[in-house]
């Protein structure tokens, strides 16, 4: 049963989720561009200023300009989704294919580690390596992130690949001498990739909450690199006296995770509906 | 059924295994050491001194019989000392304990409750304007950071109306008061923590309960229920919920060690002495034998959960326990 919205509303929500994506992406690869101060720039007579013509979103406890720095943080946020859920999609896509297709012990064997990471207190292992790493910075986040965020990806193709791998278009690619690898990778991973585009989206909104809640409590991306985690730590310091250095960044992590479960989820619901 | 626990409870054994080792391994990725915090810091202590601290650890011993002997102490529940101050691992953790239990078994009922009223509304008023307000409100929910919410429940109930503390778990004339009114210190200060945690957890659950709902309403039964004319009542809540509740054991289940377990950004921002700052602060200061320790016991708690989801649900559902 779906729900019947009219169709104008949804319409607008997925224009504003994707125009939030787009500007983000946008700020993030133009930042110098767009930036009228250097986020790094440390103005000690400007200290916890508010939000005014010449600083639009305030400046922070160094002065520095916090426009400037979400537009920088941006950067980070957006490098961390994409790059971490790479990782585990392309991770998730190989186990899940080989587990889906070659079944048998390959299948038991890789179903095991799915069961054995997911049984793993993911956040406190991230804790634990990410404070492991000498200089925590983005680079350890994402591999991290990647490494432990592929389970869902593998559950969902290898049931998309046991269901494939006995359709006829299959057998007859397999009849007229397809090899191994080229059955598997031209003509059951494209068909089995569609689930995983949903996944990769609401994955983006994951990785980046869990970068900014890493950098909020100080142990993902040092200062003085702004990052949206970072600078709402430090808005937590000052909550009393400058709301606009939480306010601006806590938004911005909000609008972001808002916009891309939603395309995540329409996505779904209209994968379902063609179903 | 006695072969069912027992199957499940020998494949717990290399599961486990593999978490510990796994842990383990990852600890050793540390270029630094845990006696740095003691000796990096200490102009005055000399080569000799550091190497004899190391070989108290076992830190000068190979990985592999480090691992050994931590689990042979583990399965015998020693988990060992701190680092830090000495104090039995064990005994850190069980101070730690009530306030994170408090928080969070408070925090889960109230989520549960809330989760299920949605759930009901929503479902039983599809599409009313209602329903629409409601998954609103819990799709933003769903996105919320837990730490967005913590701030702003702090900034607005804690420093703008001054309705409850923003920090810690007792006044600083804690120790003045009679237990009554120490009752209600500990309750006003747990309130934000307990809120927020609510907040941050009820969307999914609200959202699970929701399908599931609609799912029941399309059952048979549903429809020999309502045209036997029972009450909307009867129907909803004798016919429908009881069937829509099943799922949530497994998610009871998957939650048991997150009870436990605490939240390291929970307590961290409202500075609350539980086990995930106890966390935080093992893992900050490397004190190996409290976060193996406190992983262990995540692990354990996950496989436990698993296990007490699975044999619940088989007792709730008789489908299941005659298949």
């Amino acid at each position: 049963m779906k729900r019947e919205k009219p169709m104008s509303v949804q319409r607008i929500i997925t224009a504003l989720a994707f125009g939030w994506v787009v500007v983000c992406a946008g700020a993030a690869v133009l930042a110098p561009v767009v930036c009228g101060y250097d986020p790094a720039a440390i103005d000690i007579g400007n200290i916890l200023q508010p939000p005014s013509a010449a600083h639009w979103l305030g400046t922070d406890q160094l002065g520095r300009d916090v426009l400037a720095r979400l537009v920088y943080g941006a950067r980070v946020s957006l490098i961390v989704g994409f790059v971490s859920v790479g990782i585990s999609v392309t991770l998730g896509v190989l186990v899940g294919l080989a587990a889906g297709y070659f079944g048998g012990w390959t299948d038991r064997a890789l179903s095991g580690a799915i069961d054995l990471m997911l049984c793993f207190p993911t956040f406190f292992l991230i804790l634990a390596v990410v404070a492991a790493v000498d200089k925590p910075g983005i680079w350890p986040i994402l591999v991290i992130l990647g490494l432990t965020g592929w389970m869902g990806t593998a559950r969902l193709v290898r049931a998309e690949v046991m269901s494939l791998r006995e359709r006829e278009y299959v057998m007859a690619a397999r009849v007229i001498g397809a090899s191994e690898l080229r059955v598997l990778f031209r003509h059951i991973l494209p068909n089995a990739l569609s689930p995983v585009w949903v996944s990769a989206t609401l994955g983006v909104a994951g990785a980046i909450l869990t970068e900014s809640g890493l950098s909020f409590l100080g142990i993902g991306v040092q200062p003085p690199s702004p990052s949206w985690g970072n600078m709402l730590g430090d808005g937590r310091l000052t909550i009393g006296a400058a709301w606009w250095m939480a306010f601006f960044p806590g938004t911005a992590i909000l609008f972001t995770v808002l916009a891309y479960n939603y395309l995540g989820e329409s996505l779904k619901n209209r994968m379902e509906d063609r179903r | 059924m006695f072969k069912f626990i027992a199957k499940r409870l020998l494949l717990m054994v290399p599961l486990f295994f593999g978490i510990t080792a796994m842990t383990f391994a990852v600890t050793q990725l540390a270029p630094g050491d845990p006696t740095d915090q003691a000796t990096q810091l200490n102009p005055k202590i000399s080569q000799e001194a550091k190497v004899r601290l190391r070989e108290l650890y076992g830190l000068d011993r190979p990985i592999l019989e480090r691992y050994t002997r931590w689990a042979w102490s583990a399965a015998r529940l020693d988990f060992g000392r701190s680092f830090r101050d000495g104090e039995p691992v064990l005994a850190k953790i069980a101070s730690r304990i009530p306030v994170t239990l408090a928080i969070n078994l408070s925090g889960l009922i109230l989520t549960v409750l809330l989760a299920v009223w949605i759930g009901v509304i929503g479902a039983s008023r599809q599409g009313t304007w209602a329903d629409q307000l409601l998954t609103f409100i819990v799709f933003v929910a769903f996105a919320m950071p837990t730490f967005v919410l913590a701030l702003a429940a702090m900034a607005f109930f804690g420093l703008k109306l001054h309705w409850f503390p923003i920090s810690g778990v007792t006044s600083l004339d804690h120790e003045l008061m009679n237990g009554w009114d120490r009752f209600l210190d500990v309750a006003r200060h747990l309130t934000l923590p307990v809120l927020v945690s609510v907040l941050a957890h009820f969307s999914g659950l609200a959202r699970y309960m929701r399908s599931g709902m609609i799912e029941v309403f399309r059952q048979d039964y549903i429809k020999t229920a309502w045209s036997k004319g029972l009450s909307a009542r009867a129907v909803l809540f004798r016919h429908a919920l009881r069937n829509a509740l099943l799922p949530l054991i497994t998610i009871l289940g998957l939650s048991v060690p997150g009870v436990l377990g605490g939240s390291v950004i929970l307590e961290t921002v409202f500075s609350i002495p539980g086990m995930g700052k106890l966390m935080m602060d093992a893992v900050m200061a490397r004190d190996l034998p409290v976060y193996m320790a406190l992983l262990t016991l995540g692990a354990f708690l996950t496989l436990i959960g698993n296990l007490l989801a699975d044999l619940a649900y088989r007792w709730a559902d008789p489908r299941i326990r005659n298949s």
